[in-house]
């Protein structure tokens, strides 16, 4: 299996206070990757490392390497903006744009200037809602407000707008967690279709999620790698004794 | 409690209609056409602040056009990027400006514009008005883009926009309606103000549309009527006051119009 994203010896630093010790990890092609683990212990820090959403935080700094493709992100002189085009995110809470429902699927095509005309970006508009599974609930009404949109529905959209410009790997920092069980199931199902052609790593709490989802779970705390294996063995035979604690919900 | 609050809030809204209502009892018997047209005349002919209002109109335009553009643009600095210690001292400056009485502005510009310009002009009233503009759009802009919240920043991020994209397609469109607000309360505060004017535009009796010549106001005009000894300017002021609340509640009420929710 190839992989689409290697991480090797990734130190990361809020400040004085070190956030990831030493992680190294190997991200499959077209597979979804879970992060487990509790509240706190980085998995979401190092999701964001993937795609250098750190870069926002002054204070933050990052150490080791996370090569995509063979590319060292972190080496001087990486184009930020092509590699965010590259590596998507849907964030925990909904985020839509204040815009209507195709302008928010059309900002990224836009601002990287992707589409030819008028027509290609409708066409690319309809089909990142269709992968989203989302068209047929708003191809009437493509012109009102995102925010008109039910919380489900609005996570949706925000899955739709990052397939939009075209990414291969997207990245997921807890989707479902503001959601109802049928919103998530609606997401998880949207996730299983997706790693047909993306590569996907997404962080969760709720470790069935993991389970229902995940390929391969990485186990995760006090900013530590704990475990990294296929999610069936890690859920069954996990090579850890504080995998299987945490797991079966003896602390956490 | 509830009941003390509403007393409150019913005491707050009934003095503003106290006094909308005094103007309007007072100034509309010397309203008319005419009075909205002529320029002032010698006592008992008549007379009026057609070019009051034009003045006015001027100077608070040559201001919003100096202020809006910069006090919007140090508004998004701040907000944006101003976390550092030049924003922390522009920030305190900002405040410190808005509480500086006008007066003090209207004789920092007559030092400025008008002693070296040679006379008092509708430029050197325009550029008081914008001075004392800006520091509280800067203010009232980074407020409401603070209030835009980070995850939005963020998604726009995510996509691949650039820093400078993010603050110009998502936070402040986010963030306009309340920009606008705070844009049309200091346009709204400027077209009232009286004391800068005096040393600046000082006042003319005629229809002036040269900026580099002394202008006449809406409240110079007023303080002009109000302060004279007949009792037919003393009419005259209490009309043109109701003209000049009517003005400004006119640009309240436009805004919001403009700037209703869409999303």
């Amino acid at each position: 299996m190839q992989s689409k994203i290697s991480i090797s010896n990734l130190n990361f630093y809020y400040g004085k206070a070190q956030a990831l010790f030493d992680i190294s990890l190997e991200i499959p092609e077209r597979q979804v990757v879970a992060f487990i683990g509790p509240s706190g212990c980085g998995k979401s820090t190092f999701l964001r490392t993937l795609n250098r959403m750190n870069d926002t935080i002054p204070i933050a700094r990052a150490e080791g390497s996370v090569r995509i493709d063979g590319e060292n992100i972190y080496a001087p002189g990486t184009d930020v903006v092509a590699l965010r085009r590259k590596v998507g995110m849907v964030f925990q809470k909904s985020n839509p744009f204040p815009k209507s429902i195709f302008e928010n699927v059309a900002y990224g095509i836009r601002i990287n200037g992707i589409h030819k005309n008028k027509t290609d970006m409708q066409e690319r508009v309809e089909k990142a809602l269709c992968d989203a599974a989302l068209w047929d609930e708003v191809k009437d009404r493509l012109n009102g407000s995102a925010f008109g949109l039910s919380g489900g529905q609005q996570q949706r959209l925000c899955i739709a707008r990052a397939l939009a410009v075209q990414p291969e790997v997207i990245l997921m920092d807890e989707p479902a967690s503001a959601l109802d069980p049928i919103a998530t199931q609606k997401i998880e199902e949207l996730v299983v279709e997706l790693k047909k052609q993306y590569s996907i790593v997404i962080v969760t709490h709720n470790m069935q999620q993991a389970a229902r989802v995940s390929d391969k779970t990485a186990f995760f705390m006090l900013g530590k790698l704990v475990e990294y294996n296929p999610t069936q063995k890690m859920f069954t035979n996990p090579d850890e004794r504080l995998t299987e604690d945490y797991i079966t919900g003896r602390f956490g | 409690m509830t009941l003390l609050t509403a007393a409150c809030a019913f005491f707050a809204i009934a003095i503003l209609l106290i006094i909308i209502s005094y103007i309007a009892a007072r100034g509309v018997s010397s309203l008319s056409l005419q009075f909205l047209i002529d320029t002032p005349k010698p006592v008992g002919e008549g007379g009026g602040i057609g070019n009051a209002i034009l003045g006015s109109a001027l100077m608070t335009t040559l201001a919003a056009i100096i202020g809006l553009p910069i006090g919007i643009a140090a508004g998004v600095y701040l907000a944006e990027f101003g976390n550092g210690t030049f924003g922390k001292v522009t920030r305190f400056v900002a405040d410190t400006l808005i509480g500086i009485p006008s007066i003090i502005i209207g004789i920092f510009v007559y030092t400025l514009v008008v002693l070296p310009m040679g006379r008092q002009s509708g430029l050197a009233g325009g550029i008081a008005l914008s001075l004392i503009m800006i520091p509280i759009v800067a203010r009232t802009t980074e407020e409401m883009i603070r209030l835009v919240p980070n995850s939005m920043r963020e998604g726009a991020l995510a996509l691949g926009a650039p820093q400078w994209r993010v603050t110009w397609n998502i936070v402040l469109p986010a963030a306009s309606t309340g920009i606008a607000t705070g844009a049309m309360l200091a346009i709204a505060r400027i077209t009232g103000e009286t004391a800068p004017l005096l040393f600046t535009a000082l006042n003319s009796r005629f229809y002036n549309v040269y900026l580099d010549q002394p202008m006449a106001s809406l409240t110079v005009q007023i303080f002009n009527y109000a302060t004279g000894p007949f009792e037919v300017e003393h009419a005259m002021a209490w009309a043109a006051t109701l003209i000049l609340v009517g003005l400004i509640l006119l640009i309240n009420i436009t805004v919001r119009f403009l700037t209703r929710k869409k999303f």
